[in-house]
Protein backbone atom coordinates (compact mmCIF):
# COMPACT_ATOMS: atom_id res chain seq x y z
CA UNK A 1 0.00 0.00 0.00
CA UNK A 2 1.55 3.34 -0.97
CA UNK A 3 1.37 6.39 1.16
CA UNK A 4 0.53 10.13 0.68
CA UNK A 5 2.76 12.66 2.45
CA UNK A 6 2.27 16.46 2.98
CA UNK A 7 5.76 18.08 1.84
CA UNK A 8 6.73 20.30 4.86
CA UNK A 9 9.55 22.22 3.02
CA UNK A 10 9.52 25.75 1.61
CA UNK A 11 8.80 23.25 -2.10
CA UNK A 12 11.45 25.41 -3.90
CA UNK A 13 11.66 23.59 -7.11
CA UNK A 14 14.15 22.64 -8.59
CA UNK A 15 15.76 22.40 -5.26
CA UNK A 16 18.88 23.63 -6.18
CA UNK A 17 18.93 26.73 -7.90
CA UNK A 18 20.94 27.00 -11.35
CA UNK A 19 24.23 29.25 -11.33
CA UNK A 20 24.66 31.89 -13.60
CA UNK A 21 27.05 30.93 -16.18
CA UNK A 22 30.82 31.93 -15.33
CA UNK A 23 32.23 34.98 -17.08
CA UNK A 24 35.07 33.62 -19.44
CA UNK A 25 36.88 37.20 -18.73
CA UNK A 26 37.07 40.27 -16.68
CA UNK A 27 37.66 42.76 -19.28
CA UNK A 28 34.61 45.33 -19.36
CA UNK A 29 33.19 44.16 -16.37
CA UNK A 30 32.34 45.75 -13.00
CA UNK A 31 33.43 43.79 -9.77
CA UNK A 32 31.56 44.59 -6.59
CA UNK A 33 33.94 43.52 -3.08
CA UNK A 34 31.27 42.98 -0.59
CA UNK A 35 32.64 43.20 2.77
CA UNK A 36 29.93 41.22 5.20
CA UNK A 37 31.56 43.36 8.28
CA UNK A 38 33.15 40.47 10.07
CA UNK A 39 36.59 41.02 11.41
CA UNK A 40 39.08 41.17 8.90
CA UNK A 41 37.25 40.38 6.23
CA UNK A 42 38.07 43.95 5.15
CA UNK A 43 42.06 42.88 4.65
CA UNK A 44 41.41 39.97 2.33
CA UNK A 45 39.48 42.30 0.31
CA UNK A 46 41.47 45.59 0.49
CA UNK A 47 44.58 42.84 -1.05
CA UNK A 48 41.81 41.47 -3.85
CA UNK A 49 40.89 45.25 -4.79
CA UNK A 50 44.71 46.28 -5.07
CA UNK A 51 45.01 43.30 -7.17
CA UNK A 52 42.40 43.97 -9.67
CA UNK A 53 42.12 47.62 -9.95
CA UNK A 54 46.00 47.07 -10.60
CA UNK A 55 45.41 45.04 -13.19
CA UNK A 56 42.66 47.72 -14.83
CA UNK A 57 39.68 46.71 -13.72
CA UNK A 58 36.50 48.76 -12.19
CA UNK A 59 35.93 48.03 -8.46
CA UNK A 60 33.57 49.21 -5.78
CA UNK A 61 33.23 48.59 -2.89
CA UNK A 62 29.93 46.97 -0.57
CA UNK A 63 29.55 46.31 3.13
CA UNK A 64 26.70 44.84 4.91
CA UNK A 65 25.72 46.64 8.06
CA UNK A 66 26.18 43.55 9.82
CA UNK A 67 27.36 39.93 9.15
CA UNK A 68 24.45 38.49 11.58
CA UNK A 69 21.90 39.56 9.56
CA UNK A 70 21.41 39.08 5.56
CA UNK A 71 22.03 41.99 3.23
CA UNK A 72 19.11 44.40 3.58
CA UNK A 73 17.46 44.41 0.25
CA UNK A 74 18.63 47.86 -0.96
CA UNK A 75 21.83 46.74 -0.76
CA UNK A 76 21.32 43.70 -2.70
CA UNK A 77 19.81 45.80 -5.56
CA UNK A 78 22.35 47.65 -5.68
CA UNK A 79 24.89 45.72 -6.15
CA UNK A 80 22.72 43.83 -8.77
CA UNK A 81 22.82 47.28 -10.62
CA UNK A 82 26.19 47.70 -10.83
CA UNK A 83 28.21 45.10 -11.08
CA UNK A 84 28.60 42.44 -13.32
CA UNK A 85 30.68 39.76 -10.59
CA UNK A 86 30.83 39.71 -6.85
CA UNK A 87 33.21 38.55 -4.37
CA UNK A 88 32.24 38.12 -0.99
CA UNK A 89 34.06 37.83 1.60
CA UNK A 90 33.80 35.79 4.96
CA UNK A 91 35.99 36.11 7.90
CA UNK A 92 37.14 33.69 11.08
CA UNK B 1 -17.85 22.11 7.65
CA UNK B 2 -19.71 24.19 5.01
CA UNK B 3 -19.32 23.78 0.92
CA UNK B 4 -21.65 20.52 1.56
CA UNK B 5 -25.07 19.75 -0.52
CA UNK B 6 -27.94 22.31 -0.14
CA UNK B 7 -30.89 20.71 1.85
CA UNK B 8 -34.47 20.25 0.75
CA UNK B 9 -36.88 22.88 2.27
CA UNK B 10 -39.34 21.11 4.82
CA UNK B 11 -38.89 18.56 7.52
CA UNK B 12 -35.15 16.77 7.04
CA UNK B 13 -34.08 13.95 9.33
CA UNK B 14 -31.06 11.98 9.89
CA UNK B 15 -30.74 8.81 10.80
CA UNK B 16 -29.88 5.37 10.79
CA UNK B 17 -30.89 1.76 11.50
CA UNK B 18 -28.30 0.42 13.64
CA UNK B 19 -29.41 3.25 16.21
CA UNK B 20 -32.71 1.92 18.81
CA UNK B 21 -34.05 6.03 18.79
CA UNK B 22 -34.44 5.78 15.19
CA UNK B 23 -35.73 2.51 15.02
CA UNK B 24 -37.92 3.66 17.93
CA UNK B 25 -39.24 6.80 15.60
CA UNK B 26 -39.76 4.85 12.54
CA UNK B 27 -43.75 5.39 12.97
CA UNK B 28 -43.30 9.01 14.30
CA UNK B 29 -41.22 9.63 10.48
CA UNK B 30 -44.15 7.97 8.68
CA UNK B 31 -46.95 9.80 10.57
CA UNK B 32 -44.94 13.25 9.75
CA UNK B 33 -45.01 11.68 6.07
CA UNK B 34 -48.59 11.04 5.28
CA UNK B 35 -49.17 14.41 7.12
CA UNK B 36 -50.22 16.83 4.13
CA UNK B 37 -48.90 20.11 5.65
CA UNK B 38 -45.61 18.09 5.96
CA UNK B 39 -42.21 18.02 2.88
CA UNK B 40 -40.33 15.38 4.61
CA UNK B 41 -37.15 14.36 3.75
CA UNK B 42 -35.21 11.29 5.44
CA UNK B 43 -31.14 10.89 5.22
CA UNK B 44 -30.34 7.53 6.06
CA UNK B 45 -26.88 6.55 7.01
CA UNK B 46 -26.94 3.06 6.60
CA UNK B 47 -29.60 1.48 4.87
CA UNK B 48 -31.63 2.89 2.10
CA UNK B 49 -34.76 0.75 2.82
CA UNK B 50 -35.17 2.08 6.30
CA UNK B 51 -37.27 3.97 7.59
CA UNK B 52 -40.40 2.19 6.24
CA UNK B 53 -43.44 4.25 5.52
CA UNK B 54 -41.49 7.43 4.04
CA UNK B 55 -41.92 8.40 0.40
CA UNK B 56 -38.43 10.07 -0.21
CA UNK B 57 -35.25 8.53 1.43
CA UNK B 58 -32.36 9.47 0.66
CA UNK B 59 -29.08 7.26 1.45
CA UNK B 60 -26.39 9.59 2.43
CA UNK B 61 -23.53 7.13 1.43
CA UNK B 62 -20.97 9.15 1.42
CA UNK B 63 -22.23 10.95 4.78
CA UNK B 64 -21.45 13.99 2.63
CA UNK B 65 -24.78 15.47 4.03
CA UNK B 66 -24.38 14.16 8.12
CA UNK B 67 -20.54 15.38 7.47
CA UNK B 68 -20.87 18.64 5.85
CA UNK B 69 -24.38 20.11 7.89
CA UNK B 70 -22.43 19.14 10.99
CA UNK B 71 -25.07 16.25 11.95
CA UNK B 72 -22.99 14.38 15.60
CA UNK B 73 -26.51 12.81 16.78
CA UNK B 74 -29.05 10.36 15.08
CA UNK B 75 -31.83 10.76 14.91
CA UNK B 76 -31.49 14.83 14.08
CA UNK B 77 -34.62 16.74 12.68
CA UNK B 78 -33.92 19.64 11.16
CA UNK B 79 -36.64 22.54 9.33
CA UNK B 80 -35.68 24.28 6.53
CA UNK B 81 -36.87 27.22 4.87
CA UNK B 82 -35.55 28.78 1.33
CA UNK B 83 -32.47 26.01 2.10
CA UNK B 84 -31.44 27.31 5.24
CA UNK B 85 -31.45 25.86 8.49
CA UNK B 86 -34.06 27.37 10.72
CA UNK B 87 -34.56 24.75 13.82
CA UNK B 88 -32.58 21.74 14.81
CA UNK B 89 -33.49 18.60 17.52
CA UNK B 90 -31.29 16.03 18.34
CA UNK B 91 -32.41 12.67 19.82
CA UNK B 92 -36.32 11.89 20.51
CA UNK B 93 -38.45 14.23 22.10
CA UNK B 94 -42.10 14.62 21.91
CA UNK B 95 -42.35 18.58 22.94
CA UNK B 96 -38.98 19.44 20.66
CA UNK B 97 -40.45 17.20 17.64
CA UNK B 98 -43.66 19.15 18.11
CA UNK B 99 -42.43 22.45 17.93
CA UNK B 100 -39.95 21.80 14.98
CA UNK B 101 -42.47 20.12 12.73
CA UNK B 102 -45.84 22.12 14.04
CA UNK B 103 -46.93 18.51 13.83
CA UNK B 104 -49.36 17.53 17.48
CA UNK B 105 -49.75 14.16 18.62
CA UNK B 106 -46.69 12.85 17.87
CA UNK B 107 -45.55 9.17 18.66
CA UNK B 108 -48.27 9.10 21.25
CA UNK B 109 -47.05 5.44 22.02
CA UNK B 110 -43.50 6.57 22.75
CA UNK B 111 -42.00 7.64 25.50
CA UNK B 112 -41.69 11.64 26.28
CA UNK B 113 -37.84 11.47 25.48
CA UNK B 114 -35.13 9.44 24.40
CA UNK B 115 -31.39 10.50 23.39
CA UNK B 116 -29.88 9.40 19.92
CA UNK B 117 -26.87 7.32 18.86
CA UNK B 118 -23.35 8.79 17.08
CA UNK B 119 -23.71 9.64 13.67
CA UNK B 120 -21.78 7.38 11.43
CA UNK B 121 -20.09 10.76 10.30
CA UNK B 122 -18.75 11.42 13.45
CA UNK B 123 -17.58 7.70 14.26
CA UNK B 124 -13.98 7.40 15.43
CA UNK B 125 -13.26 5.12 12.93
CA UNK B 126 -14.60 7.47 10.26
CA UNK B 127 -13.71 10.59 11.23
CA UNK B 128 -10.21 11.04 9.90
CA UNK B 129 -11.47 10.02 6.69
CA UNK B 130 -14.44 11.67 5.72
CA UNK B 131 -11.87 14.75 7.33
CA UNK B 132 -9.71 13.97 4.18
CA UNK B 133 -12.55 12.88 2.14
CA UNK B 134 -14.23 16.57 2.33
CA UNK B 135 -11.64 19.13 3.28
CA UNK B 136 -8.64 17.45 1.93
CA UNK B 137 -8.48 20.34 -1.02
CA UNK B 138 -8.12 23.09 1.49
CA UNK B 139 -4.56 21.69 2.03
CA UNK B 140 -2.16 23.33 -0.46
CA UNK B 141 0.85 21.28 0.38
CA UNK B 142 2.66 19.41 -2.56
CA UNK B 143 1.56 15.82 -2.31
CA UNK B 144 4.51 13.09 -1.93
CA UNK B 145 4.06 9.79 -2.74
CA UNK B 146 5.37 7.21 -0.72
CA UNK B 147 5.89 3.53 -2.69
CA UNK B 148 4.61 0.62 -1.52
CA UNK B 149 7.73 -0.98 -0.76
CA UNK B 150 9.68 2.35 0.79
CA UNK B 151 9.61 2.61 4.45
CA UNK B 152 7.97 5.84 4.73
CA UNK B 153 9.98 6.73 8.16
CA UNK B 154 13.27 6.28 5.64
CA UNK B 155 12.01 8.26 3.37
CA UNK B 156 11.49 11.50 5.46
CA UNK B 157 15.59 10.93 6.59
CA UNK B 158 16.15 10.14 3.38
CA UNK B 159 14.40 13.61 2.08
CA UNK B 160 15.79 15.48 4.61
CA UNK B 161 13.46 16.67 6.40
CA UNK B 162 14.32 14.92 9.75
CA UNK B 163 16.84 16.62 12.55
CA UNK B 164 18.16 13.18 13.29
CA UNK B 165 15.74 12.13 15.43
CA UNK B 166 12.49 9.77 13.44
CA UNK B 167 9.42 11.33 12.52
CA UNK B 168 5.56 11.12 12.72
CA UNK B 169 4.35 11.07 8.71
CA UNK B 170 2.68 13.83 7.76
CA UNK B 171 -0.60 11.89 5.96
CA UNK B 172 -3.45 14.21 5.05
CA UNK B 173 -5.40 12.94 7.99
CA UNK B 174 -2.76 14.04 10.66
CA UNK B 175 -2.50 17.20 9.15
CA UNK B 176 -5.79 18.13 8.90
CA UNK B 177 -6.72 16.56 12.46
CA UNK B 178 -3.15 19.31 13.62
CA UNK B 179 -5.38 22.27 11.57
CA UNK B 180 -8.30 21.49 14.16
CA UNK B 181 -6.01 22.96 16.80
CA UNK B 182 -6.27 26.23 15.69
CA UNK B 183 -9.05 28.60 14.56
CA UNK B 184 -7.07 30.18 11.73
CA UNK B 185 -7.29 29.42 8.07
CA UNK B 186 -4.25 26.91 6.56
CA UNK B 187 -3.49 29.43 4.22
CA UNK B 188 -3.09 32.20 6.49
CA UNK B 189 0.67 33.58 6.29
CA UNK B 190 2.25 33.23 9.64
CA UNK B 191 6.40 34.74 9.12
CA UNK B 192 8.76 34.80 6.37
CA UNK B 193 10.89 32.47 7.72
CA UNK B 194 15.13 32.54 7.60
CA UNK B 195 17.27 32.15 5.84
CA UNK B 196 15.32 31.18 2.53
CA UNK B 197 12.88 33.76 3.55
CA UNK B 198 10.26 31.75 2.40
CA UNK B 199 6.26 32.86 3.54
CA UNK B 200 5.10 30.27 6.07
CA UNK B 201 1.33 29.11 6.34
CA UNK B 202 -0.34 27.69 9.12
CA UNK B 203 -0.51 24.62 6.92
CA UNK B 204 2.93 24.42 6.85
CA UNK B 205 3.81 25.32 10.27
CA UNK B 206 0.72 22.50 10.75
CA UNK B 207 2.81 19.94 8.87
CA UNK B 208 6.20 20.29 10.82
CA UNK B 209 4.56 19.85 14.23
CA UNK B 210 2.93 16.38 13.01
CA UNK B 211 6.52 15.75 11.89
CA UNK B 212 7.79 16.63 15.66
CA UNK B 213 5.14 14.61 17.46
CA UNK B 214 2.91 17.38 18.44
CA UNK B 215 -1.20 17.15 19.82
CA UNK B 216 -2.96 19.82 17.85
CA UNK B 217 -3.52 21.69 21.12
CA UNK B 218 -0.04 22.27 20.99
CA UNK B 219 -0.45 24.35 17.62
CA UNK B 220 -1.14 28.05 18.85
CA UNK B 221 1.80 27.39 20.86
CA UNK B 222 3.97 26.69 17.71
CA UNK B 223 2.48 29.22 15.68
CA UNK B 224 3.34 31.88 18.40
CA UNK B 225 6.59 30.71 18.55
CA UNK B 226 7.28 30.96 14.75
CA UNK B 227 5.70 34.16 15.08
CA UNK B 228 8.41 35.48 17.54
CA UNK B 229 10.91 33.76 16.05
CA UNK B 230 10.74 35.33 12.45
CA UNK B 231 10.92 39.18 14.35
CA UNK B 232 13.65 41.36 13.15
CA UNK B 233 14.32 41.70 17.45
CA UNK B 234 15.06 38.19 17.49
CA UNK B 235 16.77 37.82 14.29
CA UNK B 236 16.54 34.04 14.31
CA UNK B 237 18.60 34.07 10.60
CA UNK B 238 21.92 35.20 12.78
CA UNK B 239 20.94 32.94 15.79
CA UNK B 240 20.91 30.14 12.88
CA UNK B 241 24.09 31.37 11.29
CA UNK B 242 26.27 31.78 13.92
CA UNK B 243 29.34 29.67 15.06
CA UNK B 244 28.53 30.14 19.02
CA UNK B 245 26.61 26.67 20.14
CA UNK B 246 22.53 28.52 20.36
CA UNK B 247 19.75 28.43 19.46
CA UNK B 248 15.62 29.06 19.47
CA UNK B 249 15.06 28.81 23.82
CA UNK B 250 10.46 28.64 23.96
CA UNK B 251 9.43 30.02 27.46
CA UNK B 252 5.86 29.25 28.06
CA UNK B 253 3.40 31.46 30.38
CA UNK B 254 -0.16 31.52 31.11
CA UNK B 255 -3.01 28.86 31.37
CA UNK B 256 -2.11 27.17 27.86
CA UNK B 257 0.52 25.10 30.14
CA UNK B 258 -2.13 23.57 32.01
CA UNK B 259 -4.23 23.02 29.43
CA UNK B 260 -2.15 21.21 27.56
CA UNK B 261 0.17 19.25 30.01
CA UNK B 262 2.91 21.05 30.31
CA UNK B 263 5.72 20.08 32.56
CA UNK B 264 6.96 23.10 34.90
CA UNK B 265 7.88 20.60 38.01
CA UNK B 266 10.38 17.56 38.04
CA UNK B 267 12.80 17.70 35.51
CA UNK B 268 11.31 20.70 33.88
CA UNK B 269 14.34 21.43 31.69
CA UNK B 270 14.94 17.41 30.26
CA UNK B 271 12.79 14.64 28.69
CA UNK B 272 9.46 12.84 29.14
CA UNK B 273 6.61 15.59 28.83
CA UNK B 274 4.83 15.69 25.15
CA UNK B 275 4.19 19.14 24.65
CA UNK B 276 7.73 20.44 26.12
CA UNK B 277 9.50 18.22 23.96
CA UNK B 278 7.60 18.52 20.63
CA UNK B 279 6.51 21.88 20.70
CA UNK B 280 10.46 23.17 20.83
CA UNK B 281 11.29 20.30 18.35
CA UNK B 282 7.99 21.58 15.70
CA UNK B 283 9.92 25.54 16.13
CA UNK B 284 13.25 23.68 15.08
CA UNK B 285 11.38 22.16 11.98
CA UNK B 286 10.06 25.21 10.37
CA UNK B 287 13.44 26.76 10.27
CA UNK B 288 14.72 23.58 8.58
CA UNK B 289 12.24 22.49 6.53
CA UNK B 290 10.67 26.09 5.57
CA UNK B 291 13.09 28.19 6.18
CA UNK B 292 15.99 26.21 4.89
CA UNK B 293 18.20 26.43 7.61
CA UNK B 294 20.38 23.22 7.96
CA UNK B 295 23.89 22.59 10.01
CA UNK B 296 26.42 22.56 7.46
CA UNK B 297 24.34 24.93 5.52
CA UNK B 298 23.50 28.61 7.01
CA UNK B 299 23.66 27.07 10.26
CA UNK B 300 27.30 27.28 11.35
CA UNK B 301 27.36 26.15 14.51
CA UNK B 302 30.89 25.07 15.51
CA UNK B 303 29.65 22.70 18.03
CA UNK B 304 26.24 23.26 18.78
CA UNK B 305 24.02 22.34 21.70
CA UNK B 306 21.58 19.62 22.30
CA UNK B 307 18.86 22.00 23.28
CA UNK B 308 18.76 22.98 18.78
CA UNK B 309 16.79 19.27 18.63
CA UNK B 310 14.31 21.15 21.16
CA UNK B 311 14.50 23.31 23.60
CA UNK B 312 10.85 24.63 25.40
CA UNK B 313 9.46 24.75 28.94
CA UNK B 314 6.96 26.59 31.20
CA UNK B 315 7.36 28.20 34.03
CA UNK B 316 6.15 27.36 37.50
CA UNK B 317 3.83 30.01 38.04
CA UNK B 318 1.68 28.58 40.99
CA UNK B 319 4.78 27.88 42.88
CA UNK B 320 6.87 31.13 42.33
CA UNK B 321 7.57 33.54 45.03
CA UNK B 322 7.23 36.15 42.30
CA UNK B 323 5.02 37.41 39.45
CA UNK B 324 5.65 35.42 36.29
CA UNK B 325 7.99 36.00 33.25
CA UNK B 326 5.11 37.55 31.10
CA UNK B 327 3.57 40.02 33.81
CA UNK B 328 7.03 41.46 34.04
CA UNK B 329 7.43 41.74 30.20
CA UNK B 330 3.87 43.47 30.03
CA UNK B 331 1.04 40.86 29.71
CA UNK B 332 -1.75 40.40 31.54
CA UNK B 333 -1.69 36.93 34.04
CA UNK B 334 -4.63 35.43 32.04
CA UNK B 335 -2.89 35.51 28.92
CA UNK B 336 -0.76 32.77 27.92
CA UNK B 337 2.61 33.75 26.18
CA UNK B 338 5.82 32.02 24.90
CA UNK B 339 9.12 34.01 24.95
CA UNK B 340 12.01 33.33 23.16
CA UNK B 341 15.15 33.52 24.56
CA UNK B 342 18.36 33.21 22.15
CA UNK B 343 20.36 30.15 24.46
CA UNK B 344 22.97 27.66 24.85
CA UNK B 345 22.16 24.59 26.77
CA UNK B 346 21.21 25.13 30.49
CA UNK B 347 24.22 24.18 33.23
CA UNK B 348 23.36 23.66 37.00
CA UNK B 349 24.50 26.22 39.98
CA UNK B 350 24.54 23.76 43.22
CA UNK B 351 24.26 25.66 46.86
CA UNK B 352 23.09 23.49 49.09
CA UNK B 353 23.88 25.65 52.29
CA UNK B 354 22.91 29.24 51.33
CA UNK B 355 19.57 30.07 53.98
CA UNK B 356 20.27 33.47 53.49
CA UNK B 357 18.61 35.51 50.48
CA UNK B 358 21.80 37.24 50.26
CA UNK B 359 24.35 34.39 50.21
CA UNK B 360 21.95 32.26 47.31
CA UNK B 361 22.70 36.27 45.35
CA UNK B 362 26.35 35.60 45.64
CA UNK B 363 26.18 32.02 44.20
CA UNK B 364 24.39 33.55 41.29
CA UNK B 365 26.24 36.11 41.04
CA UNK B 366 29.34 34.24 40.56
CA UNK B 367 28.40 31.93 38.33
CA UNK B 368 26.67 34.80 36.05
CA UNK B 369 29.63 35.70 35.66
CA UNK B 370 31.26 32.91 33.65
CA UNK B 371 28.37 33.26 31.13
CA UNK B 372 30.31 33.02 27.82
CA UNK B 373 33.23 34.05 29.35
CA UNK B 374 34.28 35.73 32.48
CA UNK B 375 35.87 38.29 31.04
CA UNK B 376 33.38 39.72 28.52
CA UNK B 377 30.99 42.27 29.88
CA UNK B 378 27.95 43.86 28.44
CA UNK B 379 27.60 41.17 25.49
CA UNK B 380 25.35 38.30 26.21
CA UNK B 381 22.02 38.56 28.42
CA UNK B 382 21.27 35.10 30.64
CA UNK B 383 17.78 33.28 32.01
CA UNK B 384 17.85 32.23 35.56
CA UNK B 385 15.92 29.61 36.04
CA UNK B 386 14.96 29.58 40.22
CA UNK B 387 14.40 26.13 41.34
CA UNK B 388 11.99 25.64 44.12
CA UNK B 389 13.73 25.39 47.01
CA UNK B 390 15.61 28.15 46.39
CA UNK B 391 13.18 30.08 45.53
CA UNK B 392 12.09 29.33 48.97
CA UNK B 393 14.67 31.45 50.80
CA UNK B 394 13.89 34.23 48.45
CA UNK B 395 10.91 33.96 49.73
CA UNK B 396 11.02 33.58 53.56
CA UNK B 397 13.53 36.81 53.47
CA UNK B 398 10.59 38.75 51.51
CA UNK B 399 12.94 39.60 48.27
CA UNK B 400 10.87 40.58 45.13
CA UNK B 401 12.37 39.80 42.00
CA UNK B 402 13.23 43.44 41.06
CA UNK B 403 14.87 43.32 44.14
CA UNK B 404 17.19 40.25 43.48
CA UNK B 405 17.83 41.07 39.63
CA UNK B 406 19.27 45.02 41.35
CA UNK B 407 21.07 42.57 44.15
CA UNK B 408 22.63 40.18 40.86
CA UNK B 409 23.59 43.43 38.83
CA UNK B 410 25.75 44.91 42.00
CA UNK B 411 27.27 41.53 42.65
CA UNK B 412 28.13 41.12 38.84
CA UNK B 413 30.08 44.51 38.47
CA UNK B 414 33.44 43.79 37.52
CA UNK B 415 36.46 45.71 37.54
CA UNK B 416 38.11 47.26 34.07
CA UNK B 417 41.66 46.30 35.31
CA UNK B 418 40.50 42.55 36.08
CA UNK B 419 38.93 41.91 32.68
CA UNK B 420 40.98 43.89 30.12
CA UNK B 421 43.04 41.64 27.86
CA UNK B 422 45.79 39.86 29.04
CA UNK B 423 44.48 40.24 32.57
CA UNK B 424 44.80 37.17 34.75
CA UNK B 425 47.49 35.50 32.37
CA UNK B 426 43.75 35.84 29.82
CA UNK B 427 44.69 37.03 26.43
CA UNK B 428 40.47 37.14 26.03
CA UNK B 429 38.80 40.17 27.67
CA UNK B 430 37.12 43.93 27.56
CA UNK B 431 39.41 46.25 25.04
CA UNK B 432 42.36 48.49 26.79
CA UNK B 433 40.14 51.27 26.40
CA UNK B 434 37.91 50.51 29.56
CA UNK B 435 40.65 51.17 31.86
CA UNK B 436 39.78 51.63 35.47
CA UNK B 437 36.25 51.54 35.05
CA UNK B 438 33.75 49.38 36.48
CA UNK B 439 31.70 47.23 34.11
CA UNK B 440 28.64 45.38 34.22
CA UNK B 441 28.61 42.00 33.12
CA UNK B 442 24.78 42.22 31.86
CA UNK B 443 22.80 45.36 30.59
CA UNK B 444 19.92 46.46 32.67
CA UNK B 445 17.68 44.09 31.07
CA UNK B 446 20.28 41.43 30.45
CA UNK B 447 18.92 39.14 33.32
CA UNK B 448 15.63 37.15 33.15
CA UNK B 449 14.47 35.29 36.40
CA UNK B 450 12.10 32.31 36.08
CA UNK B 451 10.99 29.80 38.37
CA UNK B 452 10.56 26.22 37.59
CA UNK B 453 11.80 22.58 38.28
CA UNK B 454 10.89 19.88 41.10
CA UNK B 455 10.60 20.22 44.93
CA UNK B 456 13.63 18.83 46.01
CA UNK B 457 17.23 19.78 45.07
CA UNK B 458 18.57 22.80 45.96
CA UNK B 459 19.82 23.86 42.74
CA UNK B 460 18.74 26.20 39.80
CA UNK B 461 20.07 26.75 36.33
CA UNK B 462 21.60 29.53 34.01
CA UNK B 463 20.86 29.36 30.35
CA UNK B 464 23.52 31.91 28.93
CA UNK B 465 22.79 34.17 25.64
CA UNK B 466 23.63 34.85 22.68
CA UNK B 467 25.46 38.37 21.42
CA UNK B 468 22.74 41.07 22.30
CA UNK B 469 21.28 44.19 21.16
CA UNK B 470 20.70 45.31 17.41
CA UNK B 471 23.09 43.17 15.65
CA UNK B 472 22.34 40.00 17.88
CA UNK B 473 18.91 38.76 19.45
CA UNK B 474 16.86 40.07 21.88
CA UNK B 475 14.16 38.35 23.89
CA UNK B 476 11.12 38.48 22.02
CA UNK B 477 7.26 37.43 23.62
CA UNK B 478 4.17 36.66 21.79
CA UNK B 479 0.56 36.15 22.77
CA UNK B 480 -0.61 32.77 22.15
CA UNK B 481 -3.58 32.93 19.71
CA UNK B 482 -6.85 30.39 19.42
Amino acid sequence: MSHVLLDPTSERSPSQRERVDRPSSLDGRTVGLLDISKARGNVFLDRVDEVLRGRGFEVLRFAKPTFTKPAPIDLRHEIATKCDVVIEALAD
Amino acid sequence: MGDGPLLPDGIVAIVKRDCPTCRMVEPVLAQLDADPHVELTVYTQDDASFPSGVGKVVLDEDLAVSYHHGIETVPTLLRVEGGVERDRTVGWSRAQWTACTGVDGLGQELPDMRPGCGSLSVDPTMVDELRVRFEGHRLAARRVQVGALEDEIETMFERGWSDGLPLVPPTEARVLRMLEGTTRAPGDVVAVVPPDLVECTVEKIAINAVLAGCKPEYLPVVIAGVEAACTDEFNIHGLLATTMPVGPVMIVNGPVRARIGMNAGVNVLGQGNRANSTIGRALQLVIRNVGGGRPGGVDRAAQGNPGKLTFCFPEDEEGSPWEPLHVERGFDAGASTVTLFPGEGPRGIVDQLSREADSLARTYAACLLTVQHPKLPMAFDAVLVVGPEHGRVFAEAGWTKAQLRERLHELTLMAGKDIVRGAQGIAEGAPEWVGDAQLPKFRPDGILIVHAGGGAGLFSSIIGGWVNGETGSQPVTKEIGA
